[in-house]
């Protein structure tokens, strides 16, 4: 079995402790994705499994032999770059840009999360079939992606811009 | 990592056979093994991939529900039956960690997640009798401002750091295992080992068990449920304290109280004084405090972490506060 990644059959690594971030970065030259802290918390390896977003530094790329991974490098259509892109330039959401491939992806992710109504922890009608996107909706989801360049007003404002209407 | 092999089980049955051999470890969304893999504190000469098991949620006759151990904390939480239901439930999931971690880690995985004790992750620097049984516990006399004030010992005072956890403590719930001689069940109360002197010996699994659902019980009707936690910045930390709470109060009086507290203990501590102090009484905010006060009584803080004595206080006086309708 093989991992999709960006539409691509790649085989899995030989040796199981490769980890999925690695692959991408070491085997593949996917240097879009980034190693940050390397261990879950600051959010930079995010990419996309079959839509879902993950963290690729703790996933090891064996488990995702068969699934199809999406990274920030085939985010983009045929016609340019994603919405998404173009609203971080707009908005300034970066300085740096280390976090930014992750944040992206996160976010992508987080549309789905939101289209089909799943709750955060600041949702306060947990019955409620759909999600009503605020800033504060938006700070919680996101709150897996850290940015140590402090671009976070810049990120949400893109982010909000993106998906308030999209998703209500 | 030290080398391993990679097995995918296609079923539990498959899953116990590969998981039997010594050395062999069962591997969820992989969120906390690959880290503690990577920090050589474990290691298995062989991992057993056991997220492709079953991860559905079956909603039974008798108002129980039934989760498969691979269901991913996600799907839990997002699940309508468990938002309608287990608010606590579906509260204290989306209060962990993060959003892609969530859609990685699985029912199974959290229950066995592993203590976030700095000294403990510290294999090079630091002196652990969780990690390494005998040498000592540097926590003990070091930084302990996250440690455990309840069921702790002279040999550990490590907290179990799961959100998911307090709320099916406090949801009664029971966990079905499968293992090298067969099926049993236990309650989540019963899973998690206090440390006494055997700090390293955490649970009351046996060897190659795997844990393949998670059972709740219908709550009382009336009842409502809720989960808080407080944490050094408003999302992505972990517990320092957090209180999951199921109450049905009727004119004044509890009727029923299910309480359990995280992030100040070796295992989700259950509240039982607090839950006695409070069954039949009044539903009012003296007898919510004077519930904390002697659940409490027996709380020995560290150095730095007395803060969470009164912080616990607070939070469950509150928390019930809220679910019963009194503001303090
Ligand atoms: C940055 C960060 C922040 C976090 N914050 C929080 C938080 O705020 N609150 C919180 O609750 N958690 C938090 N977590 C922890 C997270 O919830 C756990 O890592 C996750 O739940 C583990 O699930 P998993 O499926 O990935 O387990 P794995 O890492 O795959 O496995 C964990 C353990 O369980 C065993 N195991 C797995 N499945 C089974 C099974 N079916 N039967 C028997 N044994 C099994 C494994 O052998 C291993 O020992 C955080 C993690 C990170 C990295
Ligand atoms: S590199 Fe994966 S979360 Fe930081
Ligand atoms: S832009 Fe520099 S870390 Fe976010």
């Amino acid at each position: 079995m093989a991992i999709r990644i960006n539409g691509t059959e790649t085989r899995a690594p030989a040796d199981p402790r490769v980890s999925l971030l690695d692959l991408l970065r070491e085997t593949l030259h996917l240097t879009g994705t980034k190693k940050g802290c390397n261990q879950g918390a600051c959010g930079a390896c995010t990419v996309l499994a079959d839509g879902e977003r993950i963290l690729s530094c703790l996933a090891l790329a064996v488990q995702f032999e068969g699934r199809s991974i999406t990274t920030i490098e085939g985010l983009a259509g045929q016609d340019g770059m994603h919405p998404l892109q173009l609203a971080f330039i707009e908005h300034d959401g970066f300085q740096c840009g280390y976090c930014t491939p992750g944040q992206i992806c996160s976010a992508v992710g987080m549309a789905a999360e939101l289209a089909r109504g799943a709750p955060s922890a600041v949702t306060t009608d947990l019955g409620a079939a759909t999600v009503r996107f605020t800033g504060e909706e938006a700070r919680e989801r996101m709150s897996g992606n850290l940015c140590r360049c402090g671009a976070h007003n810049g990120i949400i404002a893109a982010i909000t811009q993106t998906y308030a209407g999209a998703a209500l | 990592m030290t080398p391993f092999s990679y097995t995918r089980a296609g079923d539990a049955a498959d899953a116990v056979r590969l998981g039997a051999f010594g050395g062999a470890k069962y591997l969820g969304g992989g969120t906390n093994l690959v880290d503690l893999l990577r920090e050589t504190i474990e290691r298995p000469s062989a991992l057993v991939d056991v997220a492709g098991l079953p991860a559905t949620i079956e909603e039974r006759e008798d108002g129980s529900l039934l989760i498969g151990a691979a269901t991913r904390n996600a799907a839990l939480a997002e699940h309508r039956a468990v938002r309608s239901h287990y608010p606590v439930l579906a509260r204290a999931i989306l209060a962990g960690a993060s959003a892609q971690i969530r859609n990685m880690a699985t029912v199974g995985g959290n229950i066995l997640q592993r203590t976030r004790c700095a000294y403990f992750y510290d294999d090079e620097g630091s002196r652990c009798n969780k990690r390494s049984p005998g040498q000592g516990c540097d926590a003990l006399d070091g930084f302990n401002r996250i440690h455990a004030i309840l069921g702790a010992s002279a040999d550990c005072v490590a907290t179990h750091p799961s959100d998911m956890c307090v709320a099916l403590a406090a949801l009664d719930a029971t966990v079905h295992l499968q293992g090298p001689a067969g099926t049993r069940r236990l309650k989540l109360t019963g899973l998690h080992r206090l440390p006494g002197t055997r700090p390293d010996l955490e649970t009351a699994l046996e060897p190659g068990e795997l844990i393949t659902a998670v059972e709740l019980p219908a709550l009382p009707a009336g009842a409502r449920s809720t989960y808080r936690k407080v944490r050094d910045r408003a999302s992505y930390a972990f517990a320092l304290v957090s209180v999951a709470a199921v109450l049905e109060a009727d004119s004044g009086t509890v009727r029923e109280v299910r309480l359990a507290l995280g992030g100040v203990a070796p295992k989700p501590w259950r509240a039982r004084k607090a839950e006695d102090a409070l069954r039949g009484g009044p539903a009012t905010v003296q007898a919510f405090r004077a519930a904390a006060e002697s659940e409490l009584a027996d709380a020995a803080p560290l150095r730095d972490n007395g803060f969470k004595v009164e912080l616990a206080k607070r939070t469950i006086t509150a928390v019930l506060g809220d679910l019963a309708g009194v503001a303090a």
